[in-house]
């Protein structure tokens, strides 16, 4: 009796393993073959020599990396010097992607807390207009703002006729203007999480810190900000890691001095010029640097949470 | 005007609308210092607003509030020396149980030390200190409840506000909290407004109850005033188990009045002025102010037969219907059971009372 009651016991949770095996089959699809393989592919082919119409020779070689961080003058024959160049764009790419990051939550904050505070049947449609404009594809949103932002565009036809300037302001081709595009490009990703924080957030929270005597910035600080984190760090880390890789924005709106790292893969790829070994190293370095802020991020977090 | 400030709360002519729906219906009441008041009353009444607005929380629509003497309708929540208890606690999720009672303290000034010192004392008075360092989601709905208490009470308020506070604990615990409660506000001197549905929990904590019945206070007094002389027929209802019966008034005679309960029986009711001879209303008697036998015994003695005898632990209930006339409740202590017969199902009895159990009601 007891033995067939414990067999029927082990037959069930074969099936539920089996089930289980099945279930999770689309998660090991897509984890190999959309993340993991492209990531391989990326490591293998950084460690190639290239060829001069694109593509590679399949010969293992350090170069890619070697050009990356050290010059070795033009005909690679010279004593090895550090090489600015490129860690000056990967510098000012974590930057930008930094700037476009904390613009989007300074903008986006309140727009989540605004949309979340609504009447509950109006707020889908809050979402549902905070998305339109991103059905437009991205170059062409990208366009379009490089024609509003220009000396003779829009914006400045309109400051200049209402007075507050007398010249245009140059935004076109600078910094800002990257990180607006940036800014502009990923709003979403940082609305809709905060938004989905807020939104479960329960307001007696803050009407019981205000009962005890808090005003509306400690309540936002002390009790509202840290009720809502985990959305606040999954839409940062949703605009920042995309503005990192970015290309569109910069080299429409930042032009050639405001290059980022984007903007140099895209070019080892693209046409015959490229260097594809080195668009692969830019990749994997640019892939280790971003889980290497992620790590720290992660680490202090962890940090902050236990000493509270 | 020293009378005055022994008032805590003075709600004057305090009306709520939402936008056509009026919530609170002019109420005007005063809350002694140092008073255990409780408001009662049904769901959807209005008790919650009125507390909301004592608080800060829900703006008044017309009328003034008065705390000691000043009038704080117009402060926001954190200006006014008042605080509250939730009804599902609010707690600060990501602070320790120390820091959330501290969290009033700090804001009032203190320093982090100081606060975290106060805020030990505090968890000492509701034993809790053994989990100080915990977040409020590692402890049981009890134990979160007297961290709310404490949090509340730290910052010494002028009057402390709590919503239905004791209503997500189990019976059991919810007793030992109720006892808790009333011991804190002896020893804290603080006045206490406290909110239920629950009409045996207000009887038992109170020092005067507010019955409240949409929008409306029904009647103001101490627990013993309310239970013994409900005013109106909604009080009488409302209030412990009553025999509600509909009677015509046939004289009214040096404040009582012979009343008709149909089928011939005559009653003697305590009578109420406003209510004159031929009103058809109701009257109110208690079913523990009742008593079976088999003779009549008292001078209010009505013939009936029983129905049902229904065994309720620490008392009987029986039930009589009279010849031609309405049905009665009469409760029977079960320690009482050698001096008061339980007669079987089916037996003849007289309903006996004594004269004045039976009050007439408005409605
Ligand atoms: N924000 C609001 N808008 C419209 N009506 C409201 C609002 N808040 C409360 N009401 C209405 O006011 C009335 C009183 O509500 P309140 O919450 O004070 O009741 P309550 O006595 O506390 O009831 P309960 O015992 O169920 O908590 C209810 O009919 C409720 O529907
Ligand atoms: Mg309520």
């Amino acid at each position: 009796m007891a033995a067939g009651a414990a067999s029927g016991g082990s037959a069930t949770t074969d099936t539920y393993k089996e089930a289980r095996t099945w279930l999770l089959m689309p998660a090991w699809v897509t984890l190999s073959f959309l993340i993991l393989a492209p990531v391989l592919l990326m490591l293998v082919y950084s460690f190639l020599t290239k060829e001069f119409r694109g593509g590679v020779v399949w010969e293992f070689s350090l170069s890619a990396y070697d050009q990356f961080f050290f010059d070795r003058g033009l005909f690679g024959d010279e004593p090895a010097k550090i090489e600015w160049t490129y860690i000056t764009i990967f510098w000012r790419s974590i930057w930008q992607a930094g700037a476009a990051t904390l613009l989007s939550f300074l903008i986006g904050f309140p727009t989540a807390y605004f949309i979340a505070t609504q009447p509950e049947r109006v707020r889908p449609m809050w979402v549902f207009l905070i998305t339109i404009p991103y059905w437009v594809n991205l170059l062409i949103r990208t366009v379009s703002m490089k024609f509003l932002l220009r000396d003779q565009g829009p914006l400045n036809d309109f400051l200049i006729s209402t007075g507050l300037i007398d010249s245009p302001l140059h935004i076109v081709n600078t910094n800002f203007a990257v990180q607006l595009g940036l800014f502009y490009s990923y709003l979403p990703f940082m609305v809709l999480p905060i938004y989905a924080a807020v939104e479960r957030y329960n307001f007696t929270l803050s009407e019981a810190a205000a009962d005890l005597y808090a005003t509306k910035m400690t309540i936002l600080r002390r009790v509202l900000l840290p009720a809502v984190k985990p959305g606040v760090i999954a839409g940062c880390i949703l605009v920042f890691v995309p503005s990192m890789g970015s290309f569109l924005a910069p080299d429409l709106l930042g032009g050639a001095k405001n290059f980022m790292i984007g903007s140099l893969i895209e070019e080892q790829f693209k046409g015959n010029a490229g260097n594809w070994p080195f668009g692969a190293a830019a990749s994997m370095i640019l892939l280790t640097m971003v889980l290497i802020i992620l790590l720290i991020f992660a680490r202090q977090q962890a940090k902050a949470e236990k000493e509270t | 005007m020293s009378d005055t400030s022994q008032i805590a709360i003075d709600v004057r002519d305090a009306v709520k609308r939402y936008g056509d729906f009026t919530a609170l219906k002019r109420i005007s009441l005063s809350i002694m210092d140092n008073e255990f008041f409780t408001l009662l009353g049904p769901s959807g009444c209005g008790k919650t607003t009125l507390l909301r607005m004592i608080a800060g929380f829900e703006d008044v629509t017309e009328g003034a509030i008065f705390l000691y003497g000043d009038e704080i309708e117009n402060l926001p929540p954190n200006k006014r020396p008042v605080n509250t208890v939730f009804q599902n606690y609010a707690l600060f999720p990501h602070m320790t149980i120390l820091d959330n009672v501290g969290f009033g303290l700090e804001m009032r000034g203190a320093s982090k030390s100081e606060a975290r010192r106060k805020a030990g004392e505090m968890l000492e008075l509701v034993q809790l200190s053994q989990f100080s360092a915990r977040k409020p989601s590692q402890l049981s709905g009890g134990q979160q409840q007297r961290v709310a208490l404490a949090r509340a009470l730290a910052p010494k308020p002028k009057v402390l506000l709590l919503d239905e506070p004791l209503s997500a604990l189990d019976l059991k615990l919810r007793k030992a909290m109720q006892l808790e409660l009333k011991h804190l506000q002896r020893e804290t001197g603080i006045t206490f407004i406290f909110v239920t549905h629950d009409q045996e929990e207000a009887l038992t904590m109170s020092d005067r109850i507010a019955v409240m019945s949409a929008g409306e206070m029904q009647q103001l007094g101490t627990p013993n005033d309310i239970y013994e002389r409900p005013h109106n027929k909604f009080v009488a209802d409302f209030i412990g188990e009553t025999n509600l019966l509909e009677v015509s008034v046939d004289a009214v005679h040096e404040g009582r009045a012979t009343c008709h309960l149909g089928g011939g029986h005559e009653l003697t009711c305590n009578a109420v002025t406003g209510i004159g001879v031929g009103s058809k209303v109701h009257m109110s008697v208690r079913p523990e102010r009742l008593f079976t036998s088999d003779a009549p015994v008292e001078a209010e003695s009505l013939k009936g037969k029983v129905v049902e005898n229904v065994f309720i632990g620490t008392d009987i209930s029986t039930i009589v219907n009279l010849d031609d006339g309405p049905q009665f409740t009469i409760r029977t202590s079960n320690s009482d059971r050698g001096n008061k017969r339980i007669f079987d199902q089916g037996a003849e009895v007289f309903v006996n009372m004594e004269l004045g159990a039976a009050r007439l009601l408005v409605d």
